[in-house]
């Protein structure tokens, strides 16, 4: 089990400040690190992988440094965003290569073993530049295993992949995940993030807007009205009775969805006194589903804050 | 440890790959081409031996081969961002350095000192130790040619393009001109070992002592490989954020 710190870290170039004082730990399991494009996700996980070093504060691997530690590549796994990646070397060559240089006992065993998580092991022989985009996101993954790393570090792993790659990657991710492997992964498309990771951090404009669990940051957010979308055995009672109530500020018949929309400003109340006032007008309730609580409402309430 | 054979091997074949190795063969092969027409025109002549191993083989050929090799060996690596997999290793950076040095030796010297002693034969049977003695200033040259261009490309994208620069107008043209430009050319630095290499009716001489001579060698490519072992410890692997 590894955990990254990164305390007070930032990065400046000239006179940009492209990560401005973050600190955060990224722990055991697949955290998403979210944020637009431009935001300084790239410098982060520069800074994480040991090719650039903090301006001021420090990014380390448990307790040791990252930066000028060659050390740390034992346990850190990296698939970078740029394409080049030797493609005179077939795609055995090119991990066997990865395990070699891991300094790895058995790397012709290592590599093929790489070769068959990723299911590359078909055109394993044929060079990296007949690949496509997908085939080769899957052989940087073959070498960033390799060495069966406790930190794997994923700089945009799912750009240009198709949604049957994209789909075999994250249920890989998610099974590096679950071993106990320190996962992160960068992206600025919130349905990726959505999908594989419930843990993320946000980096807006280069300061760290948010961590933890997408759907509790959203509860956090309590100047932002919740949205619940509710299917009841009486619906026109449940909305006289929702409005009577100081959480609620809007309630909407939708007749199209057959359900009520209802608009709450305050989250804890609302949801201890909605079971109890369906209970009290003996109303059944069907659906309650939050309909705003998707990463995307999440990402544009703090990109715009 | 100063050599890494994976690093090596790959450095190889990036080296040797059919372009390169054709650009890094067309030189020699003129060299040779030179040497037969000039033998078959004119017969064994000394002077012209010293000729065209000092005027091309040593002024031109040599930088040239040393540039292809030198920064051939690493910065294409950091222009396409592959080196990335090579410094996310748990292995130094210096090692990095010294392996790419060693194959770029390697291979500047076997494309520079083979043709050279060849063409001294055919043009004058290596009389005078003419032949011998551009040999070994090409090999002690490729060290220190190996080492700088190593060094341009950890520095500079644009490192082919100074290389040629340094070769063509430094080595060749400038040199030529201004006297003071010589001390500072790896050319006439290996020309000081022609110089004692070669029999004393050979026309072969160096502006700059012998001694002198291998104390600037040595110097620009411990510094050089020092230095470019630095700029690697500090490489910013950009990304395009």
């Amino acid at each position: 089990m590894t955990t990254l710190h990164i305390s007070a870290a930032s990065r400046w170039f000239g006179n940009v400040v492209a990560v401005n004082d973050v600190t955060m730990d990224i722990a055991p399991g697949v955290t998403g690190l979210l944020g637009p494009n431009g935001a300084g996700k790239s410098t982060l996980i520069h800074m994480m992988s040991g090719f650039l070093a903090p301006s001021s504060g420090s990014v380390t691997l448990d307790d040791r440094p990252i930066w000028r530690n060659e050390k740390v590549y034992r346990e850190i796994g990296l698939v970078p965003e740029r394409e080049g990646m030797y493609d005179y070397l077939t795609g055995a060559e090119f991990v066997l290569a990865n395990a070699e240089l891991h300094g790895l006992k058995d790397p012709e065993g290592a590599a093929r073993a790489a070769l068959e998580t990723v299911e590359m092991t078909g055109a394993a022989d044929r060079r990296v530049s007949t690949y496509s985009k997908g085939m080769r996101q899957r052989v940087k993954m073959a070498s960033a295993l390799v060495h069966e790393p406790s930190v794997l570090l994923l700089d945009e792993p799912f750009n240009g992949m198709d949604p049957r790659q994209r789909m075999h990657l994250m249920e890989l991710l998610r099974r590096m995940g679950d071993e106990g492997r320190t996962v992160l992964f960068s992206s600025h498309i919130l349905e990726e993030v959505e999908q594989l990771a419930t843990h993320i951090e946000v980096i807006v404009a280069g300061r760290h807007a948010a961590s933890g669990d997408y759907r509790k940051i959203r509860r956090l957010m309590t100047d932002r009205p919740h949205r619940y979308l509710i299917r009841s055995s009486d619906d026109r009672t449940l909305a006289a009775a929702l409005i009577a109530d100081p959480s609620t500020t809007g309630v909407e018949f939708d007749a199209g969805e057959g359900a009520l929309r209802v608009q709450a400003v305050d989250f804890m109340r609302f949801t201890t006194q909605l079971p109890l006032l369906a209970r009290e007008s003996g109303i059944r309730l069907l659906t309650v589903s939050p309909s705003d609580e998707s990463l995307e409402s999440v990402f544009s309430y703090l990109v715009s804050a | 440890m100063i050599y890494n054979s994976t690093v090596a091997r790959l450095t190889y074949r990036a080296l040797l790959g059919r372009r390169r190795a054709l650009m890094l063969l067309a030189l020699p092969v003129l060299l040779l081409v030179i040497a037969v027409v000039i033998r078959a025109l004119g017969g064994a002549d000394d002077r012209a031996a010293t000729e065209i191993l000092g005027g091309f083989a040593l002024a031109s050929m040599v930088p040239l081969i040393g540039v292809i090799a030198g920064t051939g060996a690493i910065a294409p690596e950091i222009d396409d961002g592959s080196i990335v997999y090579l410094l996310s290793k748990p292995i130094s950076r210096r090692t990095i350095i010294t392996t790419k040095l060693l194959v770029a030796i390697s291979v500047t010297i076997a494309f520079t000192t083979t043709p050279i002693l060849l063409a001294g034969m055919i043009l004058n049977d290596n009389s005078q130790q003419i032949g011998s003695a551009y040999t070994v200033a090409a090999g002690v040259a490729s060290v220190a040619y190996s080492a700088v261009f190593l060094l341009l490309g950890t520095v500079s994208r644009n490192a082919v393009v100074f290389g040629l620069v340094y070769a063509l107008v430094w080595e060749a043209l400038f040199g030529s001109l201004v006297p003071g430009a010589r001390t500072l050319s790896i050319q006439q630095w290996s020309l000081a070992l022609a110089e004692r290499v070669a029999a004393d009716g050979a026309d072969i001489t160096s502006d700059v002592a012998l001694p002198t001579a291998l104390i600037l060698l040595t110097a620009a490519t411990v510094l050089g490989t020092w230095y470019a072992g630095r700029r690697l410890r500090v490489l910013k692997v950009a990304g395009d954020e």
